[in-house]
């Protein structure tokens, strides 16, 4: 069992990346001494509790603040009739990540969940009591919730302002040379991210400056968009986010809490801490929108596929427009003259969604996956046969090249590992020891490998030590590690001598950490720091006639180790350190960015690829799915932390897992409250559901992606997985479920 | 209205007024002594992140009001190993990379250490993933998660670790 296997050999790569280093923020973690943002307590505090709908649509016709103020402790109630002024329509959207907040600006009931009131007080408790106090009157208007009830309307953008159509090639004329077409129709559920971490703002005020404490996806960028909602200039605003406890995306996009909270703190004049209770985070802080999924694939008598369309009909709230870009799956990820892909939109009296792990390739691959293991049956071929028959050495949207792309490689490791050749075609052939129907599914992984922009800073110390500043943010994913290892490899140093700070907003900004872009973005921007560091040390040394190294000429010098040498001649060498006290300079400065290179942009199409197989076992009496192996192979250009790359792996096939037989939020029809806004009721995997599981990596040299070669892994692992273990469950029972998650009564 | 009482954390005792009767267990150790190691994900007993040992045995301290924790012994993630030094199951956690945010962690790790006290591990993985599901982990790292936890329990039976 995997448990004993030794881990797979990584190459290591330079001085620092390669290096499977435990995470260095790891013993704050583990002590209980890394601070999260509810874990601030400025002196004068005040707690402020929000007060949400009882129901999706309608209005507040009454709130009772007299009895909320009544109760000791609680000092402020705001309602819309008394909520101050703010400088920004919260219904505009001003810049691309600004989704429209509900901020009390009237009286409306949008979604459940929606803050009616805020409630401020000396004490957590006596701010909830206040809030329970309110006991509101609702005037209800019937909920429109679900495909059948929401209204239909057009796209204009998908995902973050992408087109919501797509054609490649003549369909209709691949459909008609097809010698089978299989259609297939897929539904997902919302699913709610939910972060251990609940969402959670410390905001102060010293003066016109805004002081906060909050988990951050992108906290340079944040700035303005806080600070447009109080007419102050972004500099104004610092945002301190060192850890965060979980984002999933969540954490990207303001939500009506912070605000709420900085304008509370304004008004009072004292610190305010708002935390959203669980039941509070299926609501306003965003969600993966429902999908209905329709696809068509036409496959011609050799297997291969002639035409591919997806459509995808997304949800979104009744008053925003973020589509998960569903259907764009289909776009990429295999060899097809003719793709189109289409969106449509359904408005439901919900929060609007927005970007969760894998937006649109977690539910498009899912969809893809299953339709492509149906067409392959149909075809009579072996799922991975089918798939190797429409492997795209090229981009099928683009006719690019890619940057690279090992996905063969994974069919085969990841098959080699599974034992997948001794598969029967048809389903229910296998059974375990126990009784148990088993069966064996696939699928492949596929992600974006995008690059943002970001910035860096690394100064050299007199004593030959480092800092290097970027505003990064780690939510788990390993930034204070990865990205320390790859600034020490940019300024030739041990991982020891370099101090990396990061997850503020006075520092440089990283970008986001999002679509899987960061180590390759903020990584970049480090690394050209660091590098400019040494050039500058060069120009130093080499035109010091004191210094060993001077009229280097041509020869290249290099930086290892706190070292300058030129190459080939190790005894003219110098220590940074010296150089730098014979230059009298006490320290050293250099600047980077992290950006693609817009050639290699326009040239080449960029993806991490993998391949998941996945064994399950059917409990034939109690129709109880069992996930009992699950193996997934993934190439992501260069790896620079192995140990925590295999974790983010292993935690994305974790959610495919929960997204095939667990993830759902339901609805109360009437109401259009969840049903579920709990730990309790709303599943997420827990350790038992877990039995084998395994992420190897194959390596890829990359030299167009980045200088660095690093692509990304966050979302990789969750795409390809849910596909997987629902064509293992056909394969186990023979029973083809048209809609995630698989629940035991679907294979009555 | 105060209610007076005592408790020991981390071998400290404290005497405590208590002003609210409301107060749970953690918020009392996280707001009033500023103990924040331990984590709040959900006040309704459902995700283990504010495991603490109470008299040895783990207990979701959400679901406890301080009021009734009158004369117990309480060890949160701050005092399960002497100051500077790290207990078995943080050595372990940290090599097995059983964390990623780190914020279910110091729920996981009190939750096994009260698991291996109550003699139910067996260093036997498939008890230990049951044992310790009552504590989420949405990063998903529960496989690094039952590894610390078998090693753990392996080295603090004497045996040597694979
Ligand atoms: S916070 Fe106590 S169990 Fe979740
Ligand atoms: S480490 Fe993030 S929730 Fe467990």
């Amino acid at each position: 069992m995997p448990d004993d296997i030794a881990p797979t050999r990584h190459q290591r790569l330079g001085s620092n990346a390669g290096d499977p280093h435990s995470r260095l923020d790891g013993i704050a973690k583990i002590t209980g001494a890394a601070r999260y943002a509810a874990d601030n307590a400025p002196a004068g505090l005040l707690w402020a509790v929000i007060a949400g709908a009882p129901v999706a649509r309608g209005r507040v016709a009454r709130l009772d603040t007299a009895a909320a103020l009544a109760h000791p402790g609680v000092t402020h109630v705001i309602t819309p009739e008394n909520r101050p002024a703010l400088h920004k329509d919260p219904d505009l959207r001003a810049a691309l990540f600004d989704w429209k907040l509900d901020l009390l600006q009237d009286d409306r009931i949008r979604y459940a969940g929606a803050p009616m009131a805020l409630v401020l007080a000396e004490t957590a408790e006596a701010a909830a009591e206040g809030a329970r106090l309110l006991a509101p009157e609702i005037e209800a208007d019937p909920a429109r919730i679900g495909f059948g009830d929401g209204l239909a309307f057009a796209a204009e953008t998908v995902g973050i302002g992408a087109p919501p159509a797509t054609a490649v090639g003549d369909v209709e004329a691949g459909f008609a040379a097809a010698a089978q077409v299989t259609e297939v129709e897929i539904e997902t559920p919302p699913q709610y991210h939910n972060a251990m971490e609940p969402h959670a703002i410390v905001a102060q005020w010293q003066g016109e400056r805004l002081v906060i404490d909050t988990p951050n996806q992108a906290i340079v960028m944040s700035r303005p968009s806080f600070a447009a909602y109080f007419g102050i200039p972004p500099e104004n605003v610092h945002i301190r986010s060192p850890y965060l406890g979980g984002g999933f995306g969540s954490k990207a996009i303001l939500n009506p809490a912070q605000i709420l909270a900085c304008l509370a703190a304004r008004e009072t004049g004292r610190p305010v801490k708002l935390v959203l209770s669980r039941a509070q985070m299926y609501g306003p802080t965003g969600h993966r929108g429902a999908t209905r999924q329709s696809l068509r694939l036409g496959v011609d008598a050799a297997g291969r596929l002639t035409a591919l369309s997806h459509h995808a009909v997304s949800a979104t709230s009744s008053f925003d427009d973020f589509l998960e870009p569903a259907a764009n799956a289909a776009l990429n990820t295999y060899a097809c003259p003719a793709i189109s892909v289409s969106h449509s939109g359904s408005r439901w009296d919900i929060g609007t969604p927005g970007p969760m792990r894998a937006p649109g390739e977690a539910t498009g691959s899912a969809a893809l996956e299953c339709a492509m293991d149906e067409a392959a049956h149909a075809a009579g071929l072996d799922p991975l046969d089918f798939r190797l028959r429409n492997y795209a050495e090229t981009d099928p949207a683009t006719g690019r090249a890619y940057s690279s792309k090992a996905l063969r490689e994974c069919y085969a490791l990841g098959a080699e590992r599974f034992g997948w050749k001794t598969r029967p075609m048809q389903p229910g052939q296998m059974r375990d020891a126990r009784g148990r129907l088993l069966g064996w599914g696939m699928g492949t992984s596929l992600f974006p490998a995008p690059m943002f922009q970001a910035e860096a800073r690394a100064t050299l110390r007199a004593d030959g030590s480092a800092v290097v500043e970027t505003a990064a943010s780690d939510m788990g994913q390993g930034a204070w590690t990865a990205l320390a290892q790859i600034a020490a490899e940019g300024l030739g140093l041990d991982l020891a001598q370099v101090e990396f700070r990061s997850g503020d907003s006075e520092l440089p900004d990283a970008g986001v950490a999002g679509g899987s872009g960061h180590t390759a973005t903020a990584g970049s921007a480090l690394y050209s720091a660091g590098r400019d560091v040494i050039a500058q040390l060069t120009a130093l040394a080499t035109a010091d006639p004191a210094s060993p190294l001077h009229g280097a000429g041509n020869r290249a010098v290099v930086a290892a180790d706190g070292w300058l040498r030129i190459e080939g001649e190790d005894h003219r060498r110098e220590s940074y350190a010296a150089i730098l006290a014979r230059a009298g300079r006490d320290a050293l400065t250099g600047r980077g960015k992290g950006a693609r290179d817009p050639a290699h942009a326009e040239a080449r199409a960029m993806f991490s690829h993998g391949a998941v197989f996945a064994e399950v076992a059917v409990d034939p009496a109690l129709l109880q799915i069992r996930v009992t192996r699950l193996t997934g192979a993934f190439a992501a250009g260069r790896i620079i932390n192995p140990k925590l790359a295999e974790s983010q792996l292993l935690g994305g096939m974790i959610w495919g897992l929960g997204f095939a037989l667990q993830e759902e939020a339901l609805h109360d029809r009437r109401s259009g409250r969840l049903l579920n806004a709990d730990l309790a009721g709303y599943h997420v995997p827990v350790n038992a559901d877990l039995a084998e599981i395994e992420a190897l990596t194959v390596h890829e040299e990359d030299r167009f992606v980045n200088p660095l070669g690093v692509k990304g892994v966050g979302e990789l692992g969750i795409t390809g997985t849910a596909g997987a273990i629902a064509n293992a469950v056909w394969h186990a029972t023979g029973r083809r479920v048209r809609r995630f998650p698989i629940h035991p009564e679907d294979l009555a | 209205m105060t209610f007076s009482i005592t408790l020991t954390v981390n071998g400290t005792p404290h005497h405590l007024a208590l002003d609210d009767l409301r107060v749970t267990l953690l918020d009392l150790l996280r707001d009033r002594l500023g103990l924040t190691g331990t984590k709040k994900g959900c006040d309704r007993g459902q995700c283990g992140a504010c495991t603490v040992l109470v008299n040895g045995r783990r207990l979701n301290a959400c679901l406890a009001l301080a009021a009734q924790q009158d004369g117990a012994e309480i060890t949160t993630i701050e005092g399960l190993a002497p100051e500077g030094r790290l207990h078995p199951l943080q050595a372990a956690f940290l090599e097995h990379d059983a964390f990623q945010c780190g914020y279910c962690t110091p729920g996981q790790i009190m939750s096994a250490a009260g698991l291996i006290a109550e003699g139910a591990d067996g260093a036997d993985i498939e008890r230990i993933r049951e044992g310790m599901s009552g504590n989420l982990c949405r990063c998903g790292a529960y496989r690094g998660i039952a590894r610390a936890v078998a090693a753990a329990a392996q080295s603090e039976n004497g045996e040597t670790e694979a």
